[in-house]
């Protein structure tokens, strides 16, 4: 029995299901990623293991017990940040402390809130509005929310996706070291294969959808601490990239049902724009004659 | 002279309160008909201002563009733009943006030639079943899929790819780009694409030129790509150069990022030009002098 188990999770929004099926064994202090599509019910997952939402059929435990509802032992980072935008980002992560830990003193809360704002290099930011940072700022104050109520496990909803190219790969730097730090159990979200490779113990494509299920699962046997240039002459990388890729580009390419359709691209160049030449209705100059193609419509 | 397209010199300065901000400083590349380069480098380096200047969205501070023989100046219907996002009026539906552009173009054809280029672009994308719908109905993706299938109805000399899939998901951009690689097969239109992502240069690309940060962008290295054509991601990444090459640009790319933190925000968010203006005839080469003194 894993730290996170998922068994035979299904659900549906009306009459389209979702998720159909969904296995999943998380050990403590593995590091997962799950790569999909956009749209094939990602965040779905996610809300399933928080407790946002309650799954039609199956169940989901962490260490025994049955998630019902969203509890503090999960500890969520989304991809829109999800701030307060009154508070500062001092202010942001003690509200998350005061709820969970009620019965501390207010020295040992605030000692605990600075030492997550040093862990993401925020301390010279620590009393600055959501307003006033940058994306990729704003992700590591509610990295730094998540991790500073002591979760369990932690899940990562596409939490780089909004960011720009750069930022991204800083961050997914961070991720890693702090992960290696204190090696919580992390579930991340991603439609990034390379961003899966680059941080996870173990990557499981979730197959498009509707109605998507989990692929198998490919270990990643990849060194830490790992060097994004490096790892392009690791022949374990290579393999493990093509065909984490292949899996999801195939799943996708199965759900095409394949017409073929008569299709008439006339052979004629384009004018300058003229409207003088309009008003002569002037003739195209035709190369040769209608050229007919037949194409495959997805 | 075998090469089709000519950047001379081109430079960008915009004015600021604190003096001129040199962006593109004596650039210069030249492409040869039908091949594909793609500008790589990290975001606010400079690399959209040039593409954005060929488009002639934006003004030529000094140097010059020549395509096909002829000096560039201002927009015109020969050279397609795919913007990072597609720029498509919401109020009409996928066919009839791509027809805003054919009946401008094609006002010769008959009408019925006219339906027939923008069905068939509309289709090889892959909307043949969409084209009806409106911008608001479609995903990012299949938006995406109309802003290149209006680039390519147009048959223009040149093809101009702005982070033409930076907003898209990874995987939605591995499908969208084998969709532009056929086309762009078939069509051998000369294309310059802008891009910060390592992987879509290697796959789409003949060359690379590797820019360095801005301010004062230039070119730093260039790559040849020399994948057997036509391309399928899967013989591509199996290709004996492929990760040799990702190395060497994850390399250039990380090196700039340490060299000089890239700008917050790029000015390169071209002005949307007035049509109604007749474009300006006049050589935009301006004395150097005002702006080394800055």
């Amino acid at each position: 029995m894993g730290f996170l188990e998922l068994a035979n999770v299904s659900k549906s929004f009306g009459d389209s299901p979702v998720l159909q099926n969904l296995n999943l064994s998380v050990e403590k202090g593995e590091f997962v990623a799950i790569v999909g599509f956009s749209g094939a019910g990602k965040t779905t997952l996610i809300n399933l293991i928080s407790g946002l939402l309650k799954p039609d059929s199956g169940t989901v435990t962490l260490n025994d017990l049955e998630i019902v509802s969203p509890g503090p032992d999960r500890g969520v980072v989304f991809q829109n940040y999800s701030l307060l935008p009154w508070l500062n980002v001092h202010e942001n992560i003690l509200l998350a402390v005061d709820q969970v830990f009620p019965n501390w003193t207010p020295v040992k809360k605030e000692r605990h809130v600075e030492k997550y704002i040093a862990m993401v290099n925020l301390t010279e930011a620590r009393n600055k509005k959501p307003s006033e940072l940058s994306g990729g700022m704003r992700q590591r104050v509610s990295v730094a929310r998540a991790l500073a109520i002591d979760p369990q496990i932690l899940l990562l909803d596409e939490p780089l996706s909004a960011l720009d190219a750069l930022t991204r790969s800083t961050l997914q730097n961070e991720i890693s070291r702090i992960w290696q730090e204190d090696r919580k159990t992390v579930v991340l979200i991603t439609n990034d294969p390379d961003e899966g490779i680059y941080l996870a113990d173990r990557i499981i494509p979730l197959t498009a959808g509707p109605a998507a299920t989990l692929g198998p699962s490919f270990k990643v046997q990849i060194r830490r601490p790992r060097d994004r240039k490096a790892i392009n002459h690791d022949p374990n990388f290579r393999q493990l990239r093509r065909e984490v890729i292949e899996f999801m580009l195939e799943s996708q390419r199965g759900r095409h049902t394949a017409i073929t359709k008569k299709l008439v691209l006339p052979d004629i160049e384009p004018e300058e724009p003229n409207p003088a030449l309009l008003m002569f209705g002037t003739r195209p100059r035709r190369r040769n004659e209608v050229k007919e193609e037949t194409v495959e419509v997805s | 002279m075998s090469d089709y397209v000519e950047l001379s010199n081109l430079t960008k300065i915009y004015p600021t309160a604190t003096g001129p901000a040199i962006i593109v400083n004596d650039f210069n590349l030249r492409i040869r008909k039908g091949e594909f380069v793609t500008l790589i480098g990290h975001s606010g380096c400079g690399k959209s201002t040039v593409l954005s200047m060929i488009a002639g969205l934006n003004d030529i501070t000094g140097g010059g563009i020549i395509l096909a023989g002829k000096e560039l100046a201002g927009p015109g219907p020969d050279r397609g733009v795919v913007f990072q996002s597609p720029c498509l009026l919401p109020w009409m539906t996928a066919f009839q943006n791509v027809m805003l552009g054919v009946e401008q173009v094609f006002y010769t054809a008959s009408r019925e030639e006219r339906r027939q280029i923008a069905e068939y672009y509309l289709t090889v994308v892959g909307l043949g079943e969409a084209m009806h719908k409106k911008p608001s109905d479609l995903s990012q993706g299949m938006r995406q899929r109309v802003g290149i299938a209006r680039a390519f109805a147009l048959k223009p000399k040149m093809l101009l790819l702005d982070e033409p899939f930076g907003m898209l998901d990874s995987l939605t951009r591995f499908e969208l780009q084998q969709v532009l690689i056929e086309l762009w097969r078939k069509n051998k239109i000369t294309a310059l694409m802008v891009t910060h992502d390592v992987d879509e240069a290697l796959f789409l690309s003949d060359r690379i030129a590797c820019m360095t940060n801005g301010p004062e962008a230039q070119i730093g290295d260039v790559l040849d790509v020399n994948f057997p054509r036509p391309r399928e991601r899967k013989a591509v990444m199996e290709h004996p150069d492929y990760y040799r090459l990702r190395e060497h640009l994850i390399t250039f790319l990380e090196k700039q990022a340490h060299k000089n933190p890239p700008r917050e925000s790029s000015p390169s968010s071209a002005s949307i030009p007035d049509s109604n203006k007749p474009p300006k005839p006049t050589r935009r080469i301006q004395p150097k002098a005002e702006t080394v003194e800055a």
